[in-house]
Order: C-alpha cells, then sequence, then structure tokens
C-alpha cells in the first residue's frame, strides 16, 4: 500500500521530545501549587531551548530531514513527525522568544509571595508552554488531521491569553478571535476530509506522490487555506487582529504576534510547497500574492492612523504578514528547480524571523512604555525615550527591521524580495514592497519623534521599569539586526528536505 | 443512489446550513450554536467518506471515525470556552451599566484589576 | 426500504437544522439542536458507525446540550441583543451559502472509482494491539498522538474556562446550583441515575477495546452524571483549587505520555506498545482517561470559579 517505506531517522527521537517537553511541564502545572509554576519555568525553558538548537544541529549536519515514525505505525496508518529544514529553524526561531519572553514576563506574572495562588501568573505560565508544544507539533506535524489538533491546541492557548487582563474589551476581543479560529479549523477540516476521501492518506510525503491537480482536491487545498487565512490574519480576514494583539498583556502580545499567526501560514506552506506541489497555479499564487499586497498598503495606512502604541504595532502586524505572501508568486517555482525561486524562499524565511525578532521586541517595548507611563497614547508620549534609553533602543532597532532599513533581517529580506520580482519579471509587487517600506517608514518615525521630542515638561514615571525586562527586549531586537548580518550562504539549509 | 451519497448531501445542506447561521445570527450564543452545526456537517461528511471506505469485513473505514471522534471532542472544548467567553462578556456588560433588573449575581461576581 | 428511512432521516435533519437555524428564541434553538443531535446518531449508527454514534449522542448533543440550555437560560434577558443583518445580506448571505452546499454537493458525486480506505491496513494490524475494535487501535495505536494531543487540547480549554472567572474568584467553586431553581425531580434523578450510570461508565470503558464504546463515551456519561448531582445541588462543585480535582484532571495524560515514554524502553518507541501486554496498557490508560475526561468535561460544562473559597 505505501509506496515509500519510512523509518525513523537517529535523531528522530528529539522531535518527539520537542512536541512532549513542553507537555510535561503543562501536565505538571496543574498539581503544583502556584508558585512552582514559575520555578517549573525555568527548566522547561532552557531543556526546550537545548532540544530545539539539538535538533536543529542534527538537521543540519545529516543535511536530511529528521523522521519520528509514532509508535513505529508507518504512514498512512499512522503518524510521522518530520523535521526538514524550515521546521528547525521555525523551531529555533520559536524557543529564542519564548525563553526571552519567560524572561520578560519574571515579575509580571510571578506569583507574590505569601499570599494564596493567583489567576493570572498560573494561566499564563501553562498558556506558554502549551504555545510552544503547539508550534512545534505544528512545524513538525507531517499528517494534515495531526496538525489539526496542532492548530487547535495553538488557538486554545492563544485565546485565554487574549483576555488574560480580563476587561470588557479584551473579552470581547477574545470571542471575536475564537469565533474566526474556529470558523478557520472547520472550513480546514472540511478540506482534509475531502483530501481522505479522495487518496486514502493524510500523510503530506504520500500526498505529494499521489496528489493530483484535480477539482476536488483544488477544492479542498481553497478551503483549507481560507480556514488557515482566517488564523493568520491575511486580508480580508484580519479584523480580529488587532484588537486580540494589543488588549493581550506584554508579553502575550509579543507571542501572539510574533508566533502564533506564523503558525497557521506555515501550514499554508505545507500545503501549497510540500503536499500538493503540482496545485499552485499562476492564477492562485497571484492571489494570494494580491492579498499580500492589499495587507500590507491596508495595514501599514491604518497604523499610520492609530492613536494607540499596541494598536499601531497591531495593524504593523498585519502589514507585515502580507510580506509572507509573496513567497506565493515569487518562489512558485522551487518545486521544478528555479534559480531565482530559492531567493525568495529564503527571503520570505528571513521576513518571517526578523519580524518575529523584531514585533516581540517592539510589543516588549511598547508594554514597558505603557507600564511607566500608565497610557500608550501616542501623542502622549513625550520625550519618554530620554527616561527609557534601553527601551528606546529596542523599539528603534526593531522598528529599523520592520521599515527594513540596512543592516537588519528585515532589510535583507525585502532586498531580496525586490531582487526575485525584477529576476522573475513581476515587477507589480516590487511598487508594493518599496511602498510599504516608505509607510512603514512613516508610522515607526512618527513614534520615535515622539518618543525622543525634548518635552515642554518631563512625563513622570507612574511605576519603576526592570532594567532587565528592558534588556530582554533589547535582546530580540539585536537578534533582528542580526540576521541581516548573517550570511547568506549559510541559509542554505532552509532547503533541507525539498 | 445509494445511502452514502444521500448523507453526503445532507452533510453539503447542514455545513450550508451552518454557515448561514454564523453569518446571520445577532447574538453570541446562537453563532456558537451555528457553529455546532457547522461542525456537524463536516463530520458527517468524514462519516461519508468512511462509510464509502468500507471493506475487510468493516461497514466503514474506522481511521475517518478515529477523526471525528476526535473532532467532536475538540468541537465540545472549543464550544465550552465560547459560551464561557459569551458569559463573561455579558457580566461584564452588566456591571458596566447597572440597569435595574440586572441579574444580582452577575454584580456579586466582582471586578477586575 | 432501507434508504427511505435514510431519505426520512435526511431530510429531518436538514429541516431540523433549518428550524434551529430560524427559530427566534434562543432556549427553543438550544432544545431542537438537542432534538438534531439525537437524529444525528441515529445517521451515524446507518453510516455503520456505532463508536461514533455513541459519542454524538453523549457529547455532540448530552453534555453540548446541557452546556447550552444552561448558557441560554442565564442569558435570557439579552435576547434582544444585536439585530438580524438587514434583507438583502440575509439573501446574499444565503446564495453563497447555498453555493458553497451545491460546490460540496458536486464534491460528494465525484467519488473516485475505488473508494480509498484504510480498513484493510487497520485490520491487518489489529492484532498486534490486542484491541478487537478497529476504532480503538486507530484512537489508541495507530493514532495514539492525536489522542494524546487532544487531552492536552481538553484541559488548555478548561484552563481557558477558569482563567474567565474574576482575580478574586481563583480557586474557588464553579456556581452551577445556583443558577438552577429549586427542583425536585432534578434532584430525585440526581440521587438515582448516577449509580446506574457509573456502572454503565465502567461497562462502556471496559468493552471499549472490543466493541463500541470506550473511554470517550465511559467519561463522558460519567461527566453527565457528575453534572447532573452538581446541578441538582445533590452535592457541591469542588473547588478548582482541590489537589483531588487537579491529580484526577491530569492522571489519565499524564499515564498515556508515561506509558508512551515508557514505549522507548520496552517497545518499539513512543507510544509502541509490546506486543504481549498492549491490550493491558490500553485498557489501563483508557480507564484512567475515562475518569479525567469524566472530570474534564463536567468541569467545563460546570463554568469559572465564582465563589470565593469558604474557609
Amino acid at each position: 500500500m505505501s509506496t515509500a517505506s519510512v523509518a525513523t531517522t537517529s535523531s528522530g527521537y528529539l522531535l518527539v521530545l520537542a512536541v512532549m517537553w513542553p507537555v510535561i511541564g503543562i501536565l505538571l502545572s496543574f498539581v503544583v501549587s502556584g508558585r512552582q509554576i514559575e520555578r517549573l519555568a525555568w527548566i522547561v525553558l532552557p531543556v526546550g531551548l537545548v532540544i530545539a538548537g539539538a535538533t536543529l544541529i542534527a538537521v543540519t549536519q545529516a543535511g536530511q530531514s529528521q523522521i519520528y515514525v509514532v509508535g513505529n505505525w508507518a504512514p498512512p496508518l499512522g503518524i510521522a513527525l518530520r523535521a526538514d529544514g524550515i521546521s528547525v529553524a521555525m523551531m529555533m526561531a520559536t524557543a529564542i522568544v519564548i525563553c526571552v519572553t519567560g524572561v520578560f514576563a519574571h515579575g509580571e506574572f510571578s506569583q507574590p509571595p505569601g499570599g494564596p495562588e493567583e489567576r493570572a501568573p498560573v494561566v499564563f505560565w501553562v498558556l506558554l508552554f502549551a504555545i510552544w508544544s503547539a508550534l512545534n507539533a505544528l512545524v513538525l506535524g507531517s499528517d494534515l488531521f495531526n496538525l489539526y489538533v496542532a492548530l487547535e491546541l495553538l488557538t486554545f492557548a492563544a485565546v485565554p491569553l487574549v483576555c488574560l487582563k480580563g476587561k470588557k474589551e479584551t473579552v470581547e476581543a477574545a470571542l471575536r478571535y475564537m469565533l474566526f479560529a474556529l470558523i478557520g479549523s472547520v472550513l480546514y477540516l472540511l478540506g482534509a476530509a475531502m483530501i481522505y476521501g479522495a487518496y486514502g492518506t493524510l500523510d503530506i510525503r504520500l500526498l505529494s506522490e499521489r496528489g493530483h491537480a484535480e477539482p476536488a482536491t483544488l477544492i479542498a487545498a481553497s478551503l483549507m487555506t481560507i480556514g488557515l487565512l482566517a488564523k493568520t490574519a491575511l486580508v480580508p480576514l484580519h479584523l480580529w487582529l488587532p484588537p486580540a494583539h494589543a488588549g493581550a498583556p506584554a508579553p502575550g502580545s509579543a507571542m501572539l504576534s510574533a508566533l502564533v499567526v506564523k503558525g497557521s501560514f506555515f501550514v499554508i506552506i505545507r500545503i501549497w510547497f510540500d503536499a500538493m506541489p503540482d496545485l499552485l497555479s499562476f492564477r492562485a499564487a497571484q492571489l494570494l500574492g494580491a492579498l499580500g499586497a492589499a495587507a500590507i498598503l491596508l495595514g501599514s495606512v491604518l497604523a499610520l492612523r492609530q492613536q494607540r502604541l499596541k494598536l499601531l504595532i497591531a495593524y504593523s502586524t498585519i502589514a507585515q504578514i502580507g510580506y509572507l505572501f509573496f513567497v506565493f508568486p515569487l518562489a512558485a517555482g522551487l518545486a521544478t528547480g528555479v534559480a531565482w525561486s530559492g531567493i525568495a524562499w529564503t527571503a520570505s524565511w528571513l521576513q518571517l524571523f526578523s519580524h518575529a525578532f523584531a514585533k516581540a521586541a517592539m510589543f516588549m517595548a511598547a508594554g514597558l512604555i505603557a507600564e511607566a507611563l500608565g497610557h500608550d497614547r501616542i501623542a502622549e508620549l513625550g520625550g519618554i525615550g530620554r527616561k527609557l534609553p534601553i527601551t528606546m533602543l529596542a523599539f528603534a532597532l526593531s522598528g529599523l527591521s520592520l521599515v527594513g532599513v540596512p543592516p537588519s533581517g528585515g532589510f535583507s529580506a525585502k532586498w531580496l524580495l525586490l531582487l526575485a520580482t525584477v529576476m522573475e519579471g513581476q515587477w507589480w509587487w516590487a511598487v508594493v514592497i518599496v511602498l510599504g517600506g516608505l509607510l512603514a517608514g512613516g508610522y515607526i518615525f512618527m513614534v520615535l519623534g515622539r518618543l525622543l521630542a525634548s518635552p515642554t515638561e518631563v512625563p513622570a514615571l507612574q511605576a519603576p521599569v526592570s532594567r532587565w525586562r528592558e534588556c530582554a527586549a533589547l535582546s530580540l531586537a539585536i537578534c533582528a539586526v542580526l540576521l541581516g548580518i548573517w550570511p547568506l550562504q549559510s541559509s542554505d539549509f532552509l532547503f533541507i528536505g525539498r | 443512489m445509494n445511502s452514502a451519497t444521500l448523507f453526503g448531501f445532507c452533510s453539503a445542506a447542514i455545513v450550508g446550513l451552518g454557515l448561514f447561521g454564523l453569518i446571520v445570527s445577532p447574538h453570541p450564543l446562537r453563532r456558537i450554536l451555528a457553529f455546532n452545526l457547522l461542525g456537524s456537517g463536516v463530520f458527517l461528511f468524514f462519516g461519508v467518506v468512511a462509510r464509502r471506505g468500507a471493506a475487510a469485513g468493516l461497514g466503514a473505514d474506522p481511521v475517518p471515525q478515529a477523526l471525528v471522534i476526535t473532532g467532536i471532542v475538540v468541537a465540545f472544548s472549543a464550544t465550552a470556552l465560547a459560551v464561557a467567553l459569551v458569559l463573561r462578556l455579558f457580566a461584564l456588560t452588566d456591571e458596566a451599566a447597572p440597569t435595574s433588573e440586572a441579574d444580582p449575581k452577575a454584580g456579586a461576581e466582582g471586578g477586575h484589576s | 426500504m432501507a434508504l427511505v428511512f435514510d431519505i426520512g432521516i435526511v431530510s429531518l435533519l436538514i429541516a431540523i437544522g433549518a428550524w434551529m437555524i430560524m427559530a427566534r428564541d434562543t432556549l427553543v434553538a438550544v432544545i431542537i439542536f438537542v432534538v438534531y443531535g439525537l437524529l444525528m446518531s441515529i445517521a451515524w449508527v446507518r453510516l455503520s458507525a456505532v463508536d461514533v454514534a455513541l459519542t454524538e449522542a453523549a457529547i455532540g448533543s448530552g453534555i453540548t446540550g446541557m452546556l447550552l440550555l444552561s448558557a441560554a437560560a442565564r442569558l435570557r434577558q439579552t435576547e434582544g441583543a444585536g439585530a438580524r443583518p438587514s434583507f438583502p445580506v440575509c439573501v446574499a448571505a444565503g446564495s453563497l451559502c447555498a453555493l458553497i452546499s451545491a460546490g460540496l454537493a458536486g464534491v460528494v458525486l465525484l467519488p473516485a472509482d475505488v473508494a480509498p480506505t484504510l480498513a484493510p491496513l487497520a485490520v491487518a494490524n489489529l492484532a498486534d494491539t490486542g484491541l478487537e475494535n478497529p476504532v480503538a487501535g486507530v484512537l489508541f495505536a495507530y493514532r495514539a498522538l492525536d489522542t494524546l494531543l487532544e487531552k492536552v487540547v481538553l484541559l488548555l480549554a478548561l484552563l481557558g474556562v477558569w482563567s474567565l472567572g474574576s482575580d478574586r474568584a481563583w480557586g474557588g467553586a464553579p456556581a452551577l446550583g445556583a443558577y438552577v431553581p429549586p427542583n425536585d425531580i432534578l434532584v430525585f434523578f440526581a440521587q438515582v441515575l448516577p449509580p446506574i450510570g457509573i456502572v454503565f461508565a465502567a461497562y462502556m470503558t471496559w468493552t471499549g477495546a472490543s466493541h463500541p464504546g470506550g473511554a470517550f463515551q465511559g467519561g463522558t456519561v460519567l461527566a453527565v452524571m457528575w453534572l447532573l448531582v452538581m446541578m441538582a445541588g445533590v452535592a457541591r462543585a469542588p473547588p478548582i483549587s482541590s489537589t483531588k480535582v487537579r491529580w484526577l484532571l491530569v492522571a489519565g495524560p499524564a499515564l498515556f505520555l508515561a506509558v508512551g515514554f515508557l514505549g522507548f524502553v520496552i517497545a518499539a518507541g513512543f507510544l509502541a506498545y509490546p506486543v504481549d501486554y498492549a491490550k493491558a496498557l490500553i485498557v489501563l490508560i483508557e480507564i484512567a482517561l475515562a475518569l479525567s475526561i469524566g472530570v474534564t468535561l463536567a468541569l467545563l460544562a460546570a463554568g469559572p470559579p465564582e465563589r470565593t473559597l469558604q474557609p
């Protein structure tokens, strides 16, 4: 029945650990008392980081995908976990952002000594573990239904994070997010059912061998994609994102904007580049690219019009997600070995990771500013940057990466994308990329100007700002910059397994 | 027409009904109901796939059946979380604008920092 | 004859589904939903999927119905909130959905010449799991990873529900009984049914290895019984900080995960079972899972903590 036998590779066990290690943290969190959950995190986070690093090394050294056949039941009957180049890159970026978020959240989500267990800290740490496990399951899963379960895990971890503060507006935002995510899941599941009905397997590898570009498959893939777009918040399905990402506490916003929306994007990539590479027609690719272009323009224009800092950053996420969808028109030739498709492929992942680092840093900086001032109204930021220089630097560096100023990950990504548009002869995307950069420059410098303004009266700090929380934000901003001076030759590992 | 095809049409109709309910229902609780209807239509589609895969002495392919069982449990969790969100939202709305007929219990739940 | 019966069920399902969407009153719509769920489980029997039929009746209709009924009852006075969209919008939405239905019906009419199936593979490997029910084989052996992760989803949903209580109520108990008016009939059922239900749940869990049934269905029956007892006020809901409750919640998933890791040592790897002990291990996992699922589902339906714990 199965055409190619799949076997567990020597380092395959790492994939199981990557998914299950945070699950152990979740289970233990239920039975240890509140104060110990954060201590538990100090074990879960570094070990998880080591697991991600070990997987990255194992895959790059082997030069091929690492596979784990769960329960030794080979697909199509069983489920396999598979780590290729993009999986390990995502795992590593996830691990870094999660660990820094953990450091940043210390203090904000620590149980007060002596008192009874408190709500927010318990919930926060469990959700952090759950987001990690779900993302690892998403990037390692190679079975469409297994990915569905992972997507649900991610949704159930993300929604309560939105309304952790318990305010009415955040509950409203969480409910709207939940409904969007649920419709997305159902559409995805319907598509998966059609795929199983047509091919008798949900395994991505087997589908790439068995799949044909026929109408029913196209309908199935479209349904799954629409469902996933709702979770990724691509225009026009973006309405839920700004209130949700702006309403969460700062470490939550960081994870939601940096990581959670990328999880469903990753599954879209799996469908079109791995499961059914024949299906990506010119028109489908142009449509996805056009939606991305609309997202860049609309998100940036709306960001310019915001009066609240966190909302501005959330609208910027909508715009930056748009760039990711240029991978469809520009890297469509990847399967057939078109040379410049590789450039667009590298550029898109660079964009994803640099945005992850920059946006997490920016939300953290915004959170610190809001904490210090007691509000986040942009017009009244007046010179707070002079009081919080490290936070200010974190905001500035991550902002430059979002705009695409060299040297930064964002610059390299956008530069390579421009190069790909020229080589591909699809100049229309270049116009949008340049315009998007200018608009991003507009909203970033608008905020920077306010932060640096010499105020008529120096704003009083409402609360002291912890130095190491500032450093946590700065470290992620530096990661975003470092991606820009990363030698591009060494990004070959993004092609492992394809 | 065999009965699997018949149930296939049924699932198509129910998916359409559920989507319609999700779009036009004003009350969030009704949207949750519509989501459950939509979900059951999708599960039924899996059921049709399973029935068509009857082989090896089984009346239906066991794999899609197991997927549906998992799906039903996940759909219930989603419903429970969504209902809790709706109840919380209305409790907070009552608090924000207390009316004479507001449920006293909702007020007693306490506010937030 | 059978086809006539099926046509009857299908027409009823569609009609009741439409009625549910159109009904003015939310409480009425929920009651229709429960009836719809029971009809749907008959449909599952007609599709030779008895395991799913049991799950649909217990979860899809039973406990979801209880949850939605109590929510609808609590939200009665918000009934008027929001207005239906204008007629043209409804027509546009209706046309769009009709189009989607038509497309889906088209896909139904386009089956492959030979419908693909994993039934032969599932049956051929069943001996290695020691089970006789192939659906249980898929859930606990072939696709055990899905089942394990889905247990984590359940726990996470519960934490999400708990997180919606107020800060002061954390650690307290759900105020389930407080919303139900005193009701002798409910109390009577809450005293008579649980013993029967528990026996039934135990049987369902036990028999799942070889016949339709299993941890999900058994656990749900347990959950419904416990909810009944809590709603009638026969026993109070426990505080969410209770150590016993916390252990019961994680016992099933933790045992499942532990056996999974044990597979590295005693079997062919993660979530693999040694052939000789496969059935015993799976039944053990199912029993622990049934307990955990029962507690989780009941608490999910019970809602967030509302009272602060009385010392």
